[in-house]
Protein backbone atom coordinates (compact mmCIF):
# COMPACT_ATOMS: atom_id res chain seq x y z
CA UNK A 1 0.00 0.00 0.00
CA UNK A 2 1.37 3.39 -0.99
CA UNK A 3 2.19 5.66 1.95
CA UNK A 4 -0.18 8.29 3.31
CA UNK A 5 -3.08 7.60 0.95
CA UNK A 6 -6.12 9.47 2.16
CA UNK A 7 -9.48 9.65 0.35
CA UNK A 8 -11.85 12.61 0.65
CA UNK A 9 -15.35 12.67 -0.82
CA UNK A 10 -18.02 15.35 -0.86
CA UNK A 11 -21.61 14.21 -1.17
CA UNK A 12 -24.71 16.16 -0.09
CA UNK A 13 -26.20 14.76 3.13
CA UNK A 14 -29.69 14.58 1.65
CA UNK A 15 -31.59 14.88 -1.63
CA UNK A 16 -35.06 14.34 -3.07
CA UNK A 17 -35.72 11.03 -4.78
CA UNK A 18 -34.74 11.32 -8.45
CA UNK A 19 -32.41 14.29 -7.89
CA UNK A 20 -29.13 14.61 -9.72
CA UNK A 21 -26.34 15.58 -7.34
CA UNK A 22 -22.72 16.57 -7.87
CA UNK A 23 -20.03 14.49 -6.19
CA UNK A 24 -16.39 15.48 -5.76
CA UNK A 25 -13.58 13.21 -4.65
CA UNK A 26 -9.89 13.59 -4.06
CA UNK A 27 -7.32 11.07 -2.92
CA UNK A 28 -3.76 11.78 -1.85
CA UNK A 29 -1.43 9.72 -4.04
CA UNK A 30 1.90 10.42 -5.72
CA UNK A 31 0.80 8.94 -9.07
CA UNK A 32 4.40 8.11 -9.96
CA UNK A 33 4.28 8.14 -13.75
CA UNK A 34 7.11 5.75 -14.62
CA UNK A 35 8.62 8.52 -16.78
CA UNK A 36 10.93 9.96 -14.15
CA UNK A 37 14.47 9.04 -13.17
CA UNK A 38 16.09 9.18 -9.75
CA UNK A 39 19.39 10.92 -8.95
CA UNK A 40 21.36 7.89 -10.17
CA UNK A 41 19.55 7.93 -13.50
CA UNK A 42 17.42 4.85 -12.84
CA UNK A 43 13.82 4.96 -13.96
CA UNK A 44 11.46 5.31 -10.97
CA UNK A 45 8.92 2.51 -11.50
CA UNK A 46 5.37 3.45 -12.27
CA UNK A 47 3.06 3.39 -9.23
CA UNK A 48 -0.36 4.85 -9.79
CA UNK A 49 -4.01 4.41 -8.99
CA UNK A 50 -5.28 2.86 -12.23
CA UNK A 51 -9.01 2.62 -11.66
CA UNK A 52 -11.76 4.46 -9.81
CA UNK A 53 -15.39 3.43 -9.37
CA UNK A 54 -18.31 5.13 -7.67
CA UNK A 55 -21.45 3.09 -7.12
CA UNK A 56 -24.72 3.66 -5.30
CA UNK A 57 -26.48 0.77 -3.58
CA UNK A 58 -24.43 -1.56 -5.77
CA UNK A 59 -25.18 0.11 -9.10
CA UNK A 60 -22.45 1.94 -11.02
CA UNK A 61 -22.42 5.72 -11.24
CA UNK A 62 -19.05 6.14 -12.94
CA UNK A 63 -15.93 4.14 -13.61
CA UNK A 64 -12.67 5.78 -14.64
CA UNK A 65 -9.73 3.97 -16.18
CA UNK A 66 -6.79 6.09 -15.04
CA UNK A 67 -3.41 6.52 -16.73
CA UNK A 68 -0.15 8.11 -15.51
CA UNK A 69 -1.25 11.45 -17.02
CA UNK A 70 -3.69 11.93 -14.14
CA UNK A 71 -2.19 14.49 -11.73
CA UNK A 72 -0.82 13.78 -8.28
CA UNK A 73 -3.68 13.65 -5.73
CA UNK A 74 -6.31 12.55 -8.30
CA UNK A 75 -9.50 14.62 -8.35
CA UNK A 76 -12.84 13.76 -9.95
CA UNK A 77 -16.13 15.59 -10.11
CA UNK A 78 -19.23 13.99 -11.64
CA UNK A 79 -23.03 13.77 -11.34
CA UNK A 80 -25.12 10.98 -9.85
CA UNK A 81 -28.82 10.16 -9.79
CA UNK A 82 -30.28 9.44 -6.38
CA UNK A 83 -33.32 7.17 -6.83
CA UNK A 84 -33.64 6.35 -3.12
CA UNK A 85 -31.85 6.67 0.21
CA UNK A 86 -28.68 4.65 0.43
CA UNK A 87 -24.94 4.61 0.34
CA UNK A 88 -22.34 5.71 -2.17
CA UNK A 89 -19.24 3.57 -2.32
CA UNK A 90 -15.95 4.85 -3.72
CA UNK A 91 -13.15 2.46 -4.66
CA UNK A 92 -9.67 3.32 -5.92
CA UNK A 93 -7.40 0.49 -7.22
CA UNK A 94 -3.63 0.86 -6.81
CA UNK A 95 -1.03 -0.66 -9.17
CA UNK A 96 0.35 -2.52 -6.16
CA UNK A 97 -2.90 -4.43 -5.72
CA UNK A 98 -4.23 -2.50 -2.75
CA UNK A 99 -7.60 -0.79 -2.81
CA UNK A 100 -8.77 2.31 -0.97
CA UNK A 101 -12.46 2.72 -0.19
CA UNK A 102 -14.77 5.30 1.28
CA UNK A 103 -18.53 5.33 1.78
CA UNK A 104 -21.04 8.11 2.22
CA UNK A 105 -24.71 7.76 3.12
CA UNK A 106 -27.42 10.00 1.70
CA UNK A 107 -30.96 10.39 2.99
CA UNK A 108 -34.01 11.10 0.86
CA UNK A 109 -36.69 13.35 2.24
CA UNK B 1 4.84 14.46 -7.70
CA UNK B 2 7.83 16.55 -6.81
CA UNK B 3 9.56 17.35 -10.07
CA UNK B 4 12.96 19.00 -9.89
CA UNK B 5 13.92 21.39 -12.65
CA UNK B 6 16.14 18.72 -14.19
CA UNK B 7 13.34 16.17 -14.17
CA UNK B 8 10.94 18.69 -15.64
CA UNK B 9 13.41 19.29 -18.44
CA UNK B 10 13.66 15.53 -18.93
CA UNK B 11 9.91 15.21 -19.23
CA UNK B 12 9.88 18.15 -21.63
CA UNK B 13 12.73 16.52 -23.52
CA UNK B 14 10.75 13.35 -23.91
CA UNK B 15 7.93 15.42 -25.34
CA UNK B 16 10.35 17.03 -27.77
CA UNK B 17 11.51 13.64 -28.98
CA UNK B 18 7.90 12.68 -29.54
CA UNK B 19 7.31 15.95 -31.34
CA UNK B 20 10.38 15.42 -33.49
CA UNK B 21 9.15 12.09 -34.84
CA UNK B 22 7.77 12.22 -38.36
CA UNK B 23 4.15 13.30 -38.14
CA UNK B 24 2.64 9.97 -39.27
CA UNK B 25 4.43 8.13 -36.45
CA UNK B 26 3.02 10.40 -33.75
CA UNK B 27 -0.38 10.65 -35.33
CA UNK B 28 -0.57 6.88 -35.58
CA UNK B 29 -0.15 6.34 -31.82
CA UNK B 30 -3.17 8.57 -31.21
CA UNK B 31 -5.05 7.18 -34.23
CA UNK B 32 -4.41 3.63 -33.05
CA UNK B 33 -5.81 4.43 -29.61
CA UNK B 34 -8.88 6.06 -31.17
CA UNK B 35 -9.37 3.14 -33.56
CA UNK B 36 -9.10 0.72 -30.68
CA UNK B 37 -11.80 2.71 -28.85
CA UNK B 38 -14.12 3.13 -31.83
CA UNK B 39 -13.42 -0.05 -33.77
CA UNK B 40 -12.71 2.18 -36.75
CA UNK B 41 -16.13 3.83 -36.79
CA UNK B 42 -16.64 7.33 -38.20
CA UNK B 43 -16.20 10.27 -35.82
CA UNK B 44 -18.72 13.10 -35.70
CA UNK B 45 -17.36 16.61 -35.17
CA UNK B 46 -19.96 17.57 -32.62
CA UNK B 47 -21.61 15.97 -29.63
CA UNK B 48 -18.73 15.98 -27.20
CA UNK B 49 -17.38 19.01 -25.32
CA UNK B 50 -13.99 19.51 -23.76
CA UNK B 51 -13.22 22.45 -21.47
CA UNK B 52 -9.56 23.12 -20.81
CA UNK B 53 -7.59 26.31 -20.16
CA UNK B 54 -6.08 28.06 -23.17
CA UNK B 55 -2.93 28.58 -21.14
CA UNK B 56 -2.06 26.29 -18.23
CA UNK B 57 0.05 27.87 -15.50
CA UNK B 58 1.66 24.54 -14.76
CA UNK B 59 1.60 21.36 -16.82
CA UNK B 60 1.54 19.21 -13.69
CA UNK B 61 -2.06 20.07 -12.81
CA UNK B 62 -4.31 21.13 -15.67
CA UNK B 63 -8.06 21.15 -14.91
CA UNK B 64 -10.27 19.71 -17.67
CA UNK B 65 -13.96 18.89 -18.05
CA UNK B 66 -15.54 16.55 -20.59
CA UNK B 67 -19.22 16.11 -21.34
CA UNK B 68 -21.34 14.48 -24.02
CA UNK B 69 -25.08 14.23 -23.65
CA UNK B 70 -26.12 10.62 -23.37
CA UNK B 71 -22.60 9.23 -23.89
CA UNK B 72 -21.74 5.80 -22.53
CA UNK B 73 -18.06 6.65 -22.24
CA UNK B 74 -15.52 9.36 -23.02
CA UNK B 75 -11.83 8.73 -23.68
CA UNK B 76 -9.30 11.53 -23.14
CA UNK B 77 -5.91 11.60 -24.88
CA UNK B 78 -2.98 14.02 -24.67
CA UNK B 79 -1.39 13.84 -28.11
CA UNK B 80 1.94 15.33 -27.04
CA UNK B 81 2.60 13.31 -23.88
CA UNK B 82 5.21 10.52 -23.85
CA UNK B 83 2.22 8.15 -23.52
CA UNK B 84 -0.99 9.74 -24.86
CA UNK B 85 -3.71 7.95 -22.82
CA UNK B 86 -5.09 10.08 -19.95
CA UNK B 87 -8.36 8.51 -18.78
CA UNK B 88 -11.52 6.81 -19.95
CA UNK B 89 -14.75 7.73 -18.18
CA UNK B 90 -17.43 5.03 -18.30
CA UNK B 91 -20.85 6.27 -17.22
CA UNK B 92 -23.05 3.79 -15.37
CA UNK B 93 -26.84 3.56 -15.09
CA UNK B 94 -26.82 6.00 -12.13
CA UNK B 95 -24.70 8.68 -13.80
CA UNK B 96 -26.62 11.95 -13.58
CA UNK B 97 -25.11 13.32 -16.74
CA UNK B 98 -22.28 12.11 -18.92
CA UNK B 99 -19.91 14.70 -17.54
CA UNK B 100 -16.71 14.63 -15.48
CA UNK B 101 -13.95 16.94 -14.31
CA UNK B 102 -10.41 15.96 -13.43
CA UNK B 103 -6.85 17.34 -13.36
CA UNK B 104 -4.22 16.09 -15.78
CA UNK B 105 -0.52 16.28 -16.65
CA UNK B 106 0.63 17.79 -19.92
CA UNK B 107 4.31 17.48 -20.85
CA UNK B 108 4.14 20.61 -23.01
CA UNK B 109 1.93 22.66 -25.30
CA UNK B 110 -0.24 20.20 -27.20
CA UNK B 111 -3.72 19.05 -28.26
CA UNK B 112 -5.97 17.36 -25.74
CA UNK B 113 -8.48 15.08 -27.48
CA UNK B 114 -11.81 13.73 -26.24
CA UNK B 115 -13.68 10.93 -28.01
CA UNK B 116 -17.18 10.02 -26.85
CA UNK B 117 -19.05 6.79 -27.43
CA UNK B 118 -22.73 7.65 -27.67
CA UNK B 119 -25.57 5.49 -26.39
CA UNK B 120 -26.51 4.58 -29.98
CA UNK B 121 -23.00 3.29 -30.68
CA UNK B 122 -21.86 6.30 -32.73
CA UNK B 123 -18.75 8.30 -31.88
CA UNK B 124 -17.82 11.97 -31.64
CA UNK B 125 -14.46 13.70 -31.30
CA UNK B 126 -13.21 17.11 -30.24
CA UNK B 127 -9.84 18.56 -29.36
CA UNK B 128 -8.41 21.63 -27.71
CA UNK B 129 -4.93 23.10 -27.85
CA UNK B 130 -3.51 23.88 -24.40
CA UNK B 131 -0.43 26.05 -24.08
CA UNK B 132 1.76 24.96 -21.18
CA UNK B 133 3.99 27.69 -19.81
CA UNK B 134 7.37 27.24 -18.21
CA UNK B 135 7.78 29.33 -15.11
CA UNK B 136 10.60 31.75 -14.46
CA UNK B 137 11.37 30.61 -10.96
CA UNK B 138 12.93 27.19 -11.02
CA UNK B 139 10.48 26.04 -13.57
CA UNK C 1 5.38 50.02 -15.39
CA UNK C 2 8.11 50.00 -12.80
CA UNK C 3 11.45 49.26 -14.34
CA UNK C 4 14.15 50.56 -12.07
CA UNK C 5 17.20 48.93 -10.60
CA UNK C 6 17.39 45.99 -12.96
CA UNK C 7 20.55 44.13 -13.67
CA UNK C 8 21.25 43.32 -17.30
CA UNK C 9 20.47 39.65 -16.73
CA UNK C 10 17.24 40.37 -14.96
CA UNK C 11 16.26 42.64 -17.84
CA UNK C 12 16.70 39.68 -20.17
CA UNK C 13 14.60 37.45 -17.95
CA UNK C 14 11.74 39.85 -17.42
CA UNK C 15 9.65 40.50 -20.49
CA UNK C 16 7.78 43.76 -19.96
CA UNK C 17 4.55 44.75 -21.60
CA UNK C 18 2.73 41.41 -21.63
CA UNK C 19 -0.93 42.24 -21.97
CA UNK C 20 -2.30 40.14 -19.11
CA UNK C 21 0.42 41.09 -16.66
CA UNK C 22 -1.65 43.25 -14.31
CA UNK C 23 -2.95 41.64 -11.12
CA UNK C 24 -6.69 41.18 -11.44
CA UNK C 25 -9.54 42.68 -9.41
CA UNK C 26 -11.34 39.45 -8.55
CA UNK C 27 -12.68 38.84 -5.06
CA UNK C 28 -11.68 35.74 -3.12
CA UNK C 29 -14.61 34.18 -1.32
CA UNK C 30 -14.02 30.77 0.21
CA UNK C 31 -16.84 28.21 0.42
CA UNK C 32 -19.23 30.96 -0.65
CA UNK C 33 -19.05 32.51 2.82
CA UNK C 34 -15.64 33.78 3.91
CA UNK C 35 -14.64 36.94 2.05
CA UNK C 36 -10.91 37.44 2.22
CA UNK C 37 -8.97 40.70 2.27
CA UNK C 38 -6.60 40.18 -0.66
CA UNK C 39 -5.88 43.86 -1.38
CA UNK C 40 -5.50 46.58 1.20
CA UNK C 41 -3.51 49.67 2.05
CA UNK C 42 0.15 49.02 2.70
CA UNK C 43 1.21 49.20 6.36
CA UNK C 44 2.85 52.43 7.49
CA UNK C 45 6.35 50.98 7.56
CA UNK C 46 6.21 50.47 3.78
CA UNK C 47 6.11 54.20 3.08
CA UNK C 48 8.78 54.96 0.52
CA UNK C 49 8.73 51.50 -1.06
CA UNK C 50 6.52 52.65 -3.91
CA UNK C 51 3.84 50.15 -2.86
CA UNK C 52 0.57 51.73 -1.75
CA UNK C 53 -1.57 48.63 -1.99
CA UNK C 54 -0.49 45.22 -0.77
CA UNK C 55 -1.88 42.23 -2.65
CA UNK C 56 -2.14 38.55 -2.03
CA UNK C 57 -0.35 36.33 -4.55
CA UNK C 58 -3.82 35.00 -5.40
CA UNK C 59 -4.40 38.03 -7.66
CA UNK C 60 -1.45 37.09 -9.83
CA UNK C 61 -2.66 33.61 -10.74
CA UNK C 62 -4.85 32.39 -13.59
CA UNK C 63 -8.60 31.99 -13.15
CA UNK C 64 -8.22 28.20 -13.08
CA UNK C 65 -5.65 28.32 -10.29
CA UNK C 66 -7.63 30.94 -8.38
CA UNK C 67 -10.74 28.77 -8.49
CA UNK C 68 -8.95 25.95 -6.65
CA UNK C 69 -8.76 28.11 -3.53
CA UNK C 70 -12.42 29.15 -3.48
CA UNK C 71 -13.68 25.81 -2.19
CA UNK C 72 -12.18 23.72 0.57
CA UNK C 73 -12.91 20.58 -1.31
CA UNK C 74 -11.28 21.74 -4.54
CA UNK C 75 -8.24 22.93 -2.58
CA UNK C 76 -5.82 19.96 -2.52
CA UNK C 77 -4.03 21.56 0.44
CA UNK C 78 -6.94 20.47 2.63
CA UNK C 79 -5.83 16.84 2.40
CA UNK C 80 -2.81 17.91 4.39
CA UNK C 81 -4.95 19.73 6.93
CA UNK C 82 -6.64 16.37 7.54
CA UNK C 83 -3.22 14.79 7.97
CA UNK C 84 -2.28 17.60 10.37
CA UNK C 85 -5.42 16.94 12.41
CA UNK C 86 -4.37 13.32 12.82
CA UNK C 87 -0.91 14.43 13.95
CA UNK C 88 -2.56 16.85 16.38
CA UNK C 89 -4.31 13.97 18.11
CA UNK C 90 -1.39 11.54 18.05
CA UNK C 91 0.46 10.94 21.30
CA UNK C 92 4.21 11.14 20.78
CA UNK C 93 7.27 11.45 22.98
CA UNK C 94 8.23 10.45 26.49
CA UNK C 95 5.72 12.77 28.15
CA UNK C 96 2.91 10.71 26.64
CA UNK C 97 1.14 13.74 25.22
CA UNK C 98 -0.38 14.89 21.96
CA UNK C 99 -1.05 18.50 20.96
CA UNK C 100 -4.64 17.86 22.05
CA UNK C 101 -3.54 16.89 25.58
CA UNK C 102 -2.77 20.53 26.39
CA UNK C 103 -4.54 22.54 23.68
CA UNK C 104 -7.71 20.46 23.19
CA UNK C 105 -9.08 21.07 19.68
CA UNK C 106 -7.10 22.87 16.97
CA UNK C 107 -9.72 25.68 17.21
CA UNK C 108 -7.75 26.81 20.26
CA UNK C 109 -5.11 28.01 17.78
CA UNK C 110 -7.44 30.71 16.42
CA UNK C 111 -5.47 33.89 15.84
CA UNK C 112 -2.06 32.28 16.31
CA UNK C 113 -0.95 32.19 12.68
CA UNK C 114 -1.81 35.88 12.26
CA UNK C 115 0.77 37.09 14.79
CA UNK C 116 3.74 34.83 13.97
CA UNK C 117 6.71 35.23 13.81
CA UNK C 118 6.54 36.60 17.34
CA UNK C 119 8.86 37.58 20.17
CA UNK C 120 9.11 34.89 22.84
CA UNK C 121 9.94 36.52 26.17
CA UNK C 122 11.13 33.36 27.93
CA UNK C 123 13.38 32.30 25.09
CA UNK C 124 14.54 35.85 24.39
CA UNK C 125 14.14 35.42 20.65
CA UNK C 126 11.75 35.83 17.76
CA UNK C 127 10.12 32.51 16.99
CA UNK C 128 8.41 31.38 13.84
CA UNK C 129 5.29 29.23 14.07
CA UNK C 130 7.41 26.24 13.03
CA UNK C 131 9.89 26.93 15.82
CA UNK C 132 7.07 27.22 18.33
CA UNK C 133 5.61 23.90 17.13
CA UNK C 134 8.99 22.26 17.58
CA UNK C 135 9.52 23.90 20.98
CA UNK C 136 6.22 22.39 22.08
CA UNK C 137 7.27 19.01 20.76
CA UNK C 138 10.70 18.94 22.39
CA UNK C 139 9.92 20.74 25.66
CA UNK C 140 6.36 19.69 26.47
CA UNK C 141 5.92 16.40 24.62
CA UNK C 142 9.56 15.26 24.94
CA UNK C 143 9.25 14.21 21.30
CA UNK C 144 11.60 14.66 18.36
CA UNK C 145 11.20 17.94 16.50
CA UNK C 146 9.79 17.90 12.98
CA UNK C 147 12.32 18.60 10.27
CA UNK C 148 11.89 22.30 9.58
CA UNK C 149 10.41 22.15 6.08
CA UNK C 150 9.08 18.58 6.25
CA UNK C 151 5.67 17.39 5.20
CA UNK C 152 4.67 16.86 8.83
CA UNK C 153 5.62 20.43 9.69
CA UNK C 154 3.72 21.76 6.67
CA UNK C 155 0.66 19.70 7.67
CA UNK C 156 0.71 21.10 11.20
CA UNK C 157 1.24 24.67 9.99
CA UNK C 158 -1.66 24.23 7.57
CA UNK C 159 -3.96 23.00 10.34
CA UNK C 160 -2.99 25.90 12.60
CA UNK C 161 -3.15 28.51 9.81
CA UNK C 162 -6.65 27.40 8.88
CA UNK C 163 -7.89 28.37 12.37
CA UNK C 164 -6.94 32.00 11.60
CA UNK C 165 -8.23 32.04 8.04
CA UNK C 166 -9.73 35.40 7.16
CA UNK C 167 -8.14 37.18 10.13
CA UNK C 168 -5.72 39.99 9.27
CA UNK C 169 -2.00 39.30 9.44
CA UNK C 170 -0.76 41.37 12.35
CA UNK C 171 2.85 40.70 13.29
CA UNK C 172 4.51 43.03 15.78
CA UNK C 173 7.60 44.79 14.47
CA UNK C 174 8.34 47.06 17.42
CA UNK C 175 9.59 46.42 20.93
CA UNK C 176 11.90 43.44 21.35
CA UNK C 177 11.15 42.20 17.79
CA UNK C 178 12.46 45.42 16.22
CA UNK C 179 16.06 44.30 15.94
CA UNK C 180 15.17 41.06 14.17
CA UNK C 181 12.78 42.97 11.92
CA UNK C 182 15.57 45.38 10.90
CA UNK C 183 17.80 42.41 10.06
CA UNK C 184 15.06 40.96 7.92
CA UNK C 185 14.55 44.26 6.15
CA UNK C 186 18.24 44.50 5.36
CA UNK C 187 18.20 40.98 3.90
CA UNK C 188 15.16 41.85 1.79
CA UNK C 189 17.09 44.61 0.06
CA UNK C 190 20.43 42.77 -0.19
CA UNK C 191 21.32 41.42 -3.62
CA UNK C 192 22.48 37.82 -3.64
CA UNK C 193 23.89 35.32 -6.08
CA UNK C 194 25.37 35.47 -9.54
CA UNK C 195 22.24 37.21 -10.76
CA UNK C 196 22.64 39.84 -8.03
CA UNK C 197 18.95 40.03 -7.24
CA UNK C 198 17.38 41.04 -3.97
CA UNK C 199 13.84 40.14 -2.92
CA UNK C 200 12.92 43.74 -3.72
CA UNK C 201 14.19 43.60 -7.30
CA UNK C 202 11.49 41.13 -8.25
CA UNK C 203 8.75 41.54 -5.66
CA UNK C 204 8.84 45.30 -5.04
CA UNK C 205 10.20 46.77 -8.29
CA UNK C 206 8.65 44.33 -10.71
CA UNK C 207 5.55 42.72 -9.30
CA UNK C 208 2.93 42.44 -12.02
CA UNK C 209 5.61 41.93 -14.69
CA UNK C 210 6.39 38.59 -16.25
CA UNK C 211 9.55 36.66 -15.43
CA UNK C 212 9.59 34.39 -18.44
CA UNK C 213 6.09 32.90 -18.24
CA UNK C 214 5.65 33.51 -14.53
CA UNK C 215 3.65 36.43 -13.23
CA UNK C 216 5.66 38.08 -10.46
CA UNK C 217 3.69 38.69 -7.27
CA UNK C 218 4.54 40.90 -4.33
CA UNK C 219 5.99 37.86 -2.62
CA UNK C 220 3.44 37.98 0.19
CA UNK C 221 3.45 35.02 2.60
CA UNK C 222 -0.07 35.35 4.06
CA UNK C 223 -1.08 32.23 2.10
CA UNK C 224 1.54 29.85 3.49
CA UNK C 225 1.80 26.95 3.69
CA UNK C 226 0.96 26.89 0.00
CA UNK C 227 -0.10 24.00 -2.19
CA UNK C 228 1.82 24.43 -5.42
CA UNK C 229 0.64 22.85 -8.67
CA UNK C 230 4.29 22.62 -9.62
CA UNK C 231 5.20 20.02 -7.00
CA UNK C 232 1.69 18.99 -5.88
CA UNK C 233 2.38 19.38 -2.17
CA UNK C 234 2.33 21.91 0.62
CA UNK C 235 5.31 24.24 0.64
CA UNK C 236 6.59 26.04 3.72
CA UNK C 237 7.74 29.66 3.80
CA UNK C 238 11.40 28.84 4.36
CA UNK C 239 11.42 26.24 1.59
CA UNK C 240 10.07 28.95 -0.72
CA UNK C 241 12.66 31.48 0.47
CA UNK C 242 15.32 28.87 -0.21
CA UNK C 243 13.98 28.33 -3.74
CA UNK C 244 13.97 32.08 -4.39
CA UNK C 245 17.52 32.62 -3.14
CA UNK C 246 18.68 29.56 -5.08
CA UNK C 247 17.16 31.09 -8.22
CA UNK C 248 19.45 34.10 -7.78
CA UNK C 249 22.21 31.47 -8.04
CA UNK C 250 23.37 31.97 -4.48
CA UNK C 251 24.24 29.65 -1.65
CA UNK C 252 21.03 29.82 0.33
CA UNK C 253 20.51 30.35 4.03
CA UNK C 254 19.40 27.41 6.12
CA UNK C 255 15.65 26.91 6.56
CA UNK C 256 14.91 27.60 10.23
CA UNK C 257 18.13 29.59 10.60
CA UNK C 258 18.41 33.15 11.97
CA UNK C 259 18.52 34.84 8.54
CA UNK C 260 15.28 33.29 7.32
CA UNK C 261 13.58 33.86 10.70
CA UNK C 262 14.37 37.58 10.37
CA UNK C 263 13.33 37.60 6.72
CA UNK C 264 10.07 35.85 7.53
CA UNK C 265 9.23 38.46 10.17
CA UNK C 266 9.95 41.30 7.74
CA UNK C 267 8.08 39.75 4.79
CA UNK C 268 5.14 38.83 7.04
CA UNK C 269 4.98 42.47 8.22
CA UNK C 270 4.67 43.64 4.60
CA UNK C 271 1.42 41.67 4.58
CA UNK C 272 0.01 43.19 7.78
CA UNK C 273 -3.67 43.71 6.96
CA UNK C 274 -4.09 40.92 4.40
CA UNK C 275 -6.16 37.91 5.43
CA UNK C 276 -4.45 34.76 6.58
CA UNK C 277 -5.08 32.44 3.60
CA UNK C 278 -3.17 29.26 4.41
CA UNK C 279 -3.31 26.72 2.96
CA UNK C 280 -3.52 28.65 -0.30
CA UNK C 281 -3.11 27.32 -3.86
CA UNK C 282 -0.51 28.71 -6.25
CA UNK C 283 1.14 27.57 -9.48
Amino acid sequence: MAKGVRPRVKVPKSASAGDVITIKCLISHQMESGQRKDKEGNVIPRSIINNFTCSFNGETVINVKMEPAISTNPYFEFDAKVPEAGEFEFVWDDDDGSTYTDTQAISVG
Amino acid sequence: MDLTRRETLAVGGAALVVAALPMPAMASAVDDLINEFTGGADLADSGVDLIAPEIAENGNTVPIEVSAEGAASIMVLAAGNPTPPVATFNFGPLAGESRAKTRIRLAGTQDVIAVAKMADGSFARTSKNVKVTIGGCGG
Amino acid sequence: MKFKALTAIAALMIAPGVAFAEPDDDTLVINGETEMVTKTAAPAHMEGTGIDTIMSGWHFRSDETQALETDDFDNPGMIFVDAGREQWNTVEGEAGKSCASCHEGPESMEGVRAVYPKWNEDAGEVRTLAHQINACRTENMKADPYKYTSGQMANMEALISLQSRGMPVNVAIDGPAAETWEQGKELYYTRTGQLELSCANCHEDNYGNMIRADHLSQGQINGFPTYRLKNAKLNTVHARFKGCVRDTRAETFKPGGPEFIALELYVASRGNGLSVEGPSVRN
